[in-house]
């Protein structure tokens, strides 16, 4: 058995999956994958079940060494810099760690999180189903919190397949989109027009609780206590100071302030990767245009093995990959912009 | 009994759960009613729903929107929360021992000086009390019980406690509730207990549902301590009341 080691990482970086949603009803959060798309396309690179556990990496660089074997890995997410012992690999594709190499991570630029998925996943101990990381609850699994250097991860040995590409479509950089409700009522017609016309910007203090939201004072109109309702991940609430906070994957499950206006669920990880700091709008559609979103992106989930392509054999140094593949070393040292 | 009951009002929260609100206040019937469309729910399930929230007044019903239409969700919805509400037959009763005042209740002295009265009355009268889960919500286990009685009604605190002790029974506004895990609280602090409602590991993990009775009762601080190694170690603690 190989392993990972966690050699460097940042704040914000823990195990991740598909979560355990079917316990809210007791108070649990279901937790999981900010990005779920970039966790599905990172899984079906190395051919796992698309919500497998990977490690979500935050906005802070990070390094990962293969130890005791070879580890198959894939890369998708926020875009930052990637390299195998210096040498540049490309996102959003499958590489092999021989023995001993690191893979080293930048900072993200555009975009927040990335996925690192491991081929046939890693060693641990699934509660409700899901090795994501929930902390306040002491669930997470091989580390019941986020990852800190040094940790490792058990995983097999690479096989050895082919690397892959995967093509993920160009990114919508329009307005997330939202539904009203469902307690706009608590809100003048004034104020959300304001929150529909304002630039917001993801405040540096947000995390995978909530994203607080910097831009104009939103007011209620009749205070903005509530009777505790149930909450998703997207619901927009706006607390006694106005600004507006938004539910992310370890919410509280229940929440008292009004809910302005939810974020769809075709958006949500498109959403969760702005960057603290960036401007972006909100608009609102119907329920049966964000339904019809919802269709197409389960379709993008379900058709993602077709998005996969060889690496071609010509953008390799074929020598080196022959070589590579008798020594157990990396087959992924592309230059990212060989095919891109 | 009417034939039918008034329609909730269906609110979208998202494309992929609908909030059925039978009341926006804190509600006694309609905590009922929200308690009674969750079992319907259960027991007939409906193709698409993926689990339930019950709170206070609403039940935020959670779907996959790629096997189920808002409109057709809303309109089942309507039509099992209109059917009269059958009587709970098995209610589950729990009877919590709870550590009342001192360093387990830091805020009971307060609160019987706020209502004018003694700490013993204060816990005489939250021990008479005869509670109902309204909904567990916010963390694992956080169990929001109604049926607080009038004399115990009192507005949260001003400044929410950032960090307050796993096992806290507390009173807040109209409720009372146990919360299982150590964290922020806004509500005064009459007592601890050393019942889990949440337990890795245990059997059962989570300890209670909604719908479920709570009765408390009085423990002095060194049988909290004996529950507590016993519970640690796997023990319910809490007394099962057969329905």
């Amino acid at each position: 058995m190989s392993k990972l080691v966690i050699a460097s990482i940042g704040p914000a970086s823990s195990v991740q999956d598909g979560g355990r949603p079917g316990s809210q009803r007791y108070g649990l959060t279901p937790s999981g994958a900010m990005d779920r798309l970039a966790l599905a396309a990172a899984n079906t690179l190395v051919g796992n079940g698309l919500f497998a556990a990977a490690v979500e990496v935050g906005p802070f660089g990070a390094a990962f060494t293969a130890r005791r074997g070879a580890v198959r890995i894939a890369l998708t997410g926020a875009s930052r810099s990637a390299d195998i012992g210096g040498h540049a690999v490309a996102l959003d594709a499958s590489m092999t760690l021989a023995d001993g190499e690191t893979l080293t991570l930048g900072l993200a630029r555009g975009g927040s999180f990335s996925y690192l998925a491991i081929e046939g996943s890693f060693v641990g101990e699934p509660m409700f189903g899901s090795l994501a990381v929930n902390a306040r609850a002491g669930l997470g699994s091989p580390y019941p919190r986020p990852l800190q250097p040094g940790d490792e991860l058990l995983t097999a040995t690479a096989s050895g397949a082919a690397e892959q590409r995967i093509e993920i479509p160009a990114i919508d950089t329009g307005p997330i989109r939202v539904l009203l409700g469902p307690q706009d009522d608590e809100f003048a017609d004034d104020a959300k027009k304001l929150f529909l016309e304002a630039e917001w910007k993801i405040s540096a203090t947000s995390d995978r609780m909530g994203y607080r939201l910097e831009g104009p004072v939103i007011r209620h109109l009749h205070g903005h206590n509530i009777v505790s309702d149930g909450t998703v991940n997207g619901s927009i609430q706006v607390p006694g100071n106005g600004a507006p906070i938004v539910l992310m994957p370890d919410r509280p499950t229940t929440g008292g302030y009004p809910k302005i206006a939810t974020v769809i669920s075709a958006d949500f990880g498109r959403f969760a990767q702005i960057p603290a700091g960036t401007g972006f709008r909100f608009k609102t559609v119907s329920i049966g245009e964000a339904q019809d979103a919802a269709q197409k992106f389960a379709e993008l989930l379900r058709t993602l093995p077709d998005r996969l392509r060889a690496i071609e054999s010509f953008d390799l140094n074929i020598e080196a990959l022959q070589d590579a593949n008798v020594a157990g070393s990396a087959v992924s040292a592309v230059d990212a912009g060989t095919w891109q | 009994m009417a034939a039918t009951l008034a329609p909730p009002r269906l609110l979208p929260s998202g494309d992929a759960a609908i909030a059925v609100e039978f009341s926006r206040n804190v509600d006694d019937a309609a905590n009922q009613r929200v308690l009674a469309l969750d079992r319907a729910l259960a027991e007939a399930p409906v193709s698409g729903v993926t689990e339930t929230v019950p709170t206070y007044r609403s039940l935020l019903v959670h779907y996959d929107p790629t096997k189920i239409s808002f409109d057709a969700l809303g309109e089942k919805l309507v039509s099992l929360a209109q059917h009269p509400l059958r009587p709970t037959t098995k209610s589950r009763r729990w009877r919590i021992p709870v550590s009342y005042g001192g360093e387990h209740g830091i805020d009971l002295e307060d609160v019987a000086k706020a209502l004018n009265t003694t700490p013993e009355t204060i816990v005489a009268r939250h021990v008479a009390g005869d509670y109902r889960v309204a909904m567990i919500g916010f963390t694992p286990g956080w169990s929001y019980l109604s049926g607080l009685e009038k004399l115990l009604h009192m507005p949260r605190r001003q400044n929410p406690r950032l960090l307050t002790p796993a096992g806290t029974v507390s009173i807040g506004g109209v409720q009372t509730g146990v919360q299982c895990l150590a964290g922020p609280s806004g509500w005064h602090l009459l007592g601890r207990t050393a019942v889990r409602t949440y337990q890795l590991h245990r059997d059962p993990i989570f300890l209670l549902e909604p719908g479920d009775r709570v009765t408390f009762f009085p423990v002095d601080a060194k049988t909290f301590a004996e529950h507590d190694r016993a519970a640690q170690a796997g023990a319910i603690v809490a007394e099962l009341i057969a329905p």
